[in-house]
């Protein structure tokens, strides 16, 4: 099963290193980890998208991260109503005359042309990752010459609804 | 204790060494000594001669032991931390220095042992470049310490040392590694120093929650069959007179983990000897048929559990340590009791327990320890090293500290060294790393010098840090080292002989060292017995002689520890169960 996973972690020099090496020593399987600074000086935040075989692995993966000196707080917010969010940028095979049909493609996703050349059109998007996914089998048959994504970042939504009517994670799944 | 004033030299030119402005290295003296630190084990080297420099001006502040090998250090550092639960502190250069501390810094590591480790590292201008004896120390050791700083800034030194100790030493313990580039320690610092602890993500739970310490007493009131499992987690906690009340209050039966060694007594009645691998039977088939299990600081190692399956298959399991991830772990748990084992033996010793209804069972275990006690056969091939163990205990009043090396003859001296008091068994567990016994027993004996120390070692291991020997003499340790010498690495030749049909691939030493002309070159007595019937003499003789012997018993070449859970098997499924 998919977990997001976020951390609230101490900014000290090697605490990525620890938590990464941590989870791939213990065979834990990661999808995507983005991490930033936060509002507080020195405090970080990373939100991890993994993939855990079942409940009891899972309780592992949380305990290790927490036993790790630099981890101040761990939230498995899977079952949360949250906003999550990645970005990615897609350079896609174009010629000008392919421009307009590919920005015609693109606008429904509130997706962005940041740079174009003679041959090609790099585009930003951001959103759940199914919608990137999505895009991105949309312009595939154009040719896409290279991706680069941030992985999910996420918060909580300001109110929570009642337990019973939480999101599941089939939400973020792809 | 201290000897051999002679080799350090006398600090003859005062006036000039007062002179020296105060660096970081005496900086770092200073927070040693703040941090009641009375002995370091270390080995000099380029990145780390301002660090000697300030020990040198500074004389006196705590003993340095310089071993030979920076691996003797660790290991040193770790016996002197297992038998005093102080922590050890080393100090190795970069590079070379500090990569020969890595399995130390592993076994200490898996052991739950409290080390802070300070490594030299070069200039940090030139961190990076590949520079002459840089690593990556704070790469390598990431995964093998509780946590590691590299200094940046002098003026967190302070801070960063306070953090160590403190880390190093609380919840669960583990080692600490301290990175300090030449140029902080060289450098000349200027307030204002940051010496505050800065850990919000380090708190160990310690005390119990109440709620989980009645659903714990609650099982334990069903169970019809109870079995307590006690580990380390007991000793470092000290918690072992708050066990024995417990444990005598319901009657329940013990096992011990190799580790656990000395948590509860082991001749106690109560108690069914260690359980695991090379185990008791009565041990094992209690953990098999328990309704009911109680580990009390122990990590449900595969060595003590062997196939999950058959482990433990029909008891409700309640847990209690300091470390959560500990819990659940490799054991399926119902009651997790996150705290120190101290504090949660006093807590279940608050409360009422009802007489349990577990007579029976009582009966059983104590039916099974008549009938199947441990074995073993002598014969006219050698010394029979278990009967040699047990002569050892009789000569020593099981009194002893006894470190071990890894192999064979660590099984035999944690299966017939029956210990009673607790901090007196020295061994890596975890790791099992050969090497350690030797220079584990120099630490011992510092640590506790008024106490008789015995190590117990295989010819194989003694070999890999021999070259301790030395500080036996410099020192004046009066350490008795035992080699149960088989001529081979006998466990090696053991799992040959048993699955892989008597191949004895490179298993068998076909020369080893004169041992006594060897201890002799160091100033060391040394002593060679092949005859059983010497043996009590030889013992009486080397136990009363105050000063540091080497023993070489010619044991019998290729006799195996039994009894054994083969690898793979359930711990209901033991070898050699009787004769
Ligand atoms: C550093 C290290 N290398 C290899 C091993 C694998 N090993 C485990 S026991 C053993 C044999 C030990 O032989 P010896 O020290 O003579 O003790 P004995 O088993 O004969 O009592 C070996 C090689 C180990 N545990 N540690």
């Amino acid at each position: 099963m998919k977990r997001i996973i976020t951390l609230t972690v101490q900014n000290r020099p090697g605490v990525l290193n620890r938590v990464t090496g941590m989870l791939q020593r213990r065979r834990f399987n990661i999808e995507s980890i983005s991490v930033g600074t936060t509002e507080t000086p020195g405090i970080s935040k990373m939100t991890l998208v993994v993939e855990v075989a079942d409940d009891q692995k899972l309780e592992q993966l949380t305990k290790q991260l927490n036993k790790q000196i630099d981890v101040i707080k761990v939230s498995d917010i899977t079952g949360k109503a949250i906003v999550a969010r990645e970005l990615a940028l897609i350079k896609v095979a174009s010629t000008p005359q392919l421009h307009n049909e590919i920005q015609g493609l693109i606008t429904p996703f509130r997706a962005d042309i940041l740079d174009v050349s003679r041959d090609s059109l790099t585009i930003q998007v951001t959103g759940k990752p199914d919608k990137i996914e999505a895009l991105i089998a949309l312009l595939r048959p154009y040719g896409i010459k290279e991706i680069s994504k941030t992985g999910i970042t996420a918060l909580l939504r300001g109110q929570q609804p009642q337990s019973s009517q939480v999101a599941d994670i089939s939400q973020f799944s792809m | 204790m201290r000897a051999e004033a002679k080799i350090s030299p006398e600090t003859s030119n005062a006036a000039a060494i007062k002179e020296k402005p105060r660096t970081g290295a005496d900086l770092l003296i200073d927070l040693l000594v703040e941090q009641n630190v009375d002995t370091v084990f270390g080995y000099p080297g380029g990145a780390v001669l301002p660090i000697y420099d300030a020990m040198y001006r500074k004389k006196g502040a705590f003993r340095h032991v310089l071993t030979r090998h920076e691996q003797g250090a660790i290991f040193a550092a770790e016996g002197y931390a297992r038998v005093t639960g102080k922590t050890g502190v080393v100090i190795a250069t970069s590079g070379p220095g500090a990569t020969n501390l890595i399995t130390g810094i592993t076994d200490a590591m898996m052991d739950s042992i409290p080390l802070v480790i300070f490594t030299g590292q070069v200039a940090n201008t030139v961190i990076g470049t590949d520079a002459f004896q840089e690593s990556d120390v704070l790469g390598i050791t990431t995964p093998i310490t509780k946590y590691n700083y590299q200094v940046d800034d002098v003026r967190d030194l302070p801070r960063i040392v306070k953090e160590a100790f403190h880390i190093a030493s609380t919840g669960r313990p583990g080692p600490v590694v301290i990175d300090i580039p030449k140029n902080i320690s060289e450098a000349l610092p200027e307030g204002p120093f940051n010496s505050e602890f800065d850990l919000p993500g380090y708190q160990p739970t310690t005390k119990p929650n109440p709620m989980q310490i009645r659903k714990l007493i609650d099982a334990l009131e069903k169970a019809k069959k109870p079995l307590v499992i006690v580990g380390a987690g007991v000793l470092f906690a000290d918690a072992t007179d708050e066990l024995r009340q417990f444990i005598e209050r319901s009657e329940l039966p013990v096992v011990h983990t190799l580790l656990g060694k000395g948590a509860f007594p082991g001749s106690h009645p109560l108690s069914l000897g260690m359980g695991g691998m090379h185990g008791t039977y009565t041990a094992n088939m209690a953990m098999y048929e328990c309704d009911f299990m109680l580990n009390i600081g122990a990590r449900f190692d595969d060595r003590l559990t062997g196939n999950l399956k058959h482990f433990a298959p029909n008891a409700k399991v309640a847990h209690i340590d300091i470390d959560p991830a500990e819990i659940g772990k490799n054991v399926k748990t119902e009651i997790p009791v996150v705290a120190d084992a101290k504090e949660a033996l006093k807590a279940l010793l608050k409360k009422d327990i009802k007489p349990l209804n577990h007579r029976e069972w009582l009966d059983h275990l104590n039916e099974n320890k008549k009938k199947y006690p441990l074995w073993y056969e002598r014969t006219n091939e050698g010394i029979s090293p278990q009967w040699l163990v047990e002569k050892i205990h009789e000569h020593t009043n099981g009194g002893a500290i006894v470190t071990t090396d890894v192999g064979q003859h660590q099984m035999w001296a944690a299966q017939f060294y029956t210990l009673d008091k607790p901090h007196n068994w020295v061994s890596s567990g975890g790791l099992g790393a050969m090497g350690f016994g030797f220079p584990a027993a120099i630490g011992a004996q510092l640590g506790r010098p008024d106490d008789l120390v015995v190590s117990i070692n295989g010819d194989g291991g003694f070999q890999m840090n021999m070259q301790e020997l030395m500080l036996l003499k410099q020192w004046n340790l009066p350490v008795k080292v035992i080699i149960l010498n088989n001529a081979a690495l006998g466990m090696v030749r053991q799992w040959q002989e048993e699955f892989y049909e008597e191949r004895y691939s490179e298993s068998v030493f076909e020369m080893n060292p004169d041992f006594v002309k060897l201890a002799e070159s160091f100033g060391i007595r040394g002593v060679k017995v092949d005859k059983e019937e010497d043996v009590d003499n030889v013992l009486k003789d080397i136990l009363s002689y105050d000063g540091p012997v080497v023993a070489d018993f010619r044991i019998i070449p290729n006799e195996k520890v039994y009894p054994m859970v083969a690898p793979g098997k359930g711990i209901n499924e033991m070898l050699g169960v009787e004769k």
